[in-house]
């Protein structure tokens, strides 16, 4: 049983940390978590579409079909990750400036909620599959699966309570802070993501170039143990990048530096108006 | 026509890559790999096909391969990798960590 909520909790702390950042990111959004659930439920519902189709899906393109699945999702949760940040950038700074005082609460209240929705969906839908068929194949097993099943459903409430940690580690900084904080975890999730989907792009042959390994932290750090896995999920974390990810993660998070401060003049003419 | 564009460009893409790579066989059997050690070419791409003939899922799973993939039961999936350093590259089945263990030695 317990091997079992191992197995579940380690794929689920991806979503689990998304999930917690995007609340945290969003305090203050009326129907925020509205939003998030509609997005949780979106997920969970393709997980099983996913999950129901998954022979098919890893058959198609010359059995490329999983990893460019995968790098098509992870790429839309990148592409919403740098509308909200160019939306954030165009309205909340300028709104940050005009309304300080009143605090990132307000600010807040204008996100773009559908972007960050479908980030949600998608992390949930990617992780979620995987969890789906474990459990599917515990029943499809048959005998004996009663408790390995238990600590399945207990991985997932253990991921849970992880989102929560998460959640609540970040709405405990303070308010004037939780604005940069945010966005610079959006952003490096973003690149974390980017350079994941290079490298399915990578296993499914589409692009083999670039290649070679940096270098190799897995003695120290090893990518697979649940502190990396959690850095993975956060920061991008990677203990053997390639030189194609480590390109895609800088790329990434210099286009989101870049999205983030396009507006900076916009918004001081705007202060000025005003 | 830029989506066939893209697909015409993938399929070609997949096609030179598979038609270069030799090609190896796992079997995944009572939540075990076999064989658990596989000798592979150093320097070359290297197509391995894992087929699952348990009921239950597994996921082919090597962060020194750099490779995470869902064979579910009774299917088959492939798995490329490489060009690989001469080495050994170890993976594992992410759902039977216990007892799905195996090995890729590059030479």
């Amino acid at each position: 049983m317990f091997g079992a909520l191992i197995i579940v909790f380690r794929e689920v702390i991806e979503a689990g940390l998304i999930i917690g950042i995007v609340l945290a990111a969003t305090r203050g959004v009326s129907g925020r978590g509205r939003w998030v659930s509609a997005g949780v439920f979106a997920g969970v519902l393709g997980a099983g579409i996913v999950a129901l189709f998954a022979e098919a899906i890893a058959n198609a393109f010359k059995g490329a079909g999983q990893e460019l699945f995968n790098a098509g999702v992870l790429g839309v949760a990148v592409a919403m990750l740098m509308w909200h940040a160019a939306w954030m950038s165009r309205h909340g700074r300028e709104m940050a400036v005009e309304l300080a005082t009143v605090g990132a609460a307000v600010i807040a209240g204008k996100r773009p909620m559908t972007a960050l929705a479908i980030v949600v969906a998608l992390a949930v839908l990617r992780e979620g599959a995987e969890v789906v068929l474990f459990l599917y194949g515990i029943l499809a097993a048959g005998t004996s699966s009663g408790s390995l099943f238990l600590g399945g459903a207990l991985g997932v409430a253990v991921g849970a309570a992880f989102t929560a940690l998460t959640y609540y580690g970040l709405v405990s900084i303070p308010t004037r802070h939780i604005f940069t904080v945010t966005t610079v975890l959006i952003a490096l999730l973003a690149a974390g993501m980017a350079a994941q989907a290079a490298q399915y792009l990578d296993a499914a042959g589409v692009i083999n170039v670039l290649s070679g390994q940096l270098w190799d932290s897995s003695p120290w750090l090893p990518q697979d143990g649940i502190v990396g896995r959690v850095l993975h999920a956060l920061i991008g974390y990677t203990d053997r990048p390639t030189e194609l990810q480590l390109i895609t993660y800088l790329a990434t998070l210099a286009a989101m530096t870049a999205l983030t401060r396009l507006a900076t003049p916009a918004r001081t003419a705007h202060a000025r108006a005003a | 026509m830029m989506r066939g564009l893209i697909l015409a460009v993938v399929v070609a893409a997949l096609s030179v890559a598979s038609a270069q790579a030799q090609e190896f066989n796992i079997v995944i059997r009572n939540n075990a790999f076999e064989p658990q050690e596989i000798r592979v070419p150093a320097g070359k791409r290297v197509s391995i096909y894992v087929s699952n003939e348990d009921a239950s899922a597994e996921e082919f799973e090597s962060p020194a391969l750099k490779v995470e993939k869902v064979i579910p039961g009774k299917s088959k999936g492939l798995v490329r990798v490489g060009p690989l350093a001469p080495g050994r590259y170890e993976f594992f089945g992410e759902f039977h960590p216990n007892t799905a263990k195996g090995v890729v030695i590059a030479e």
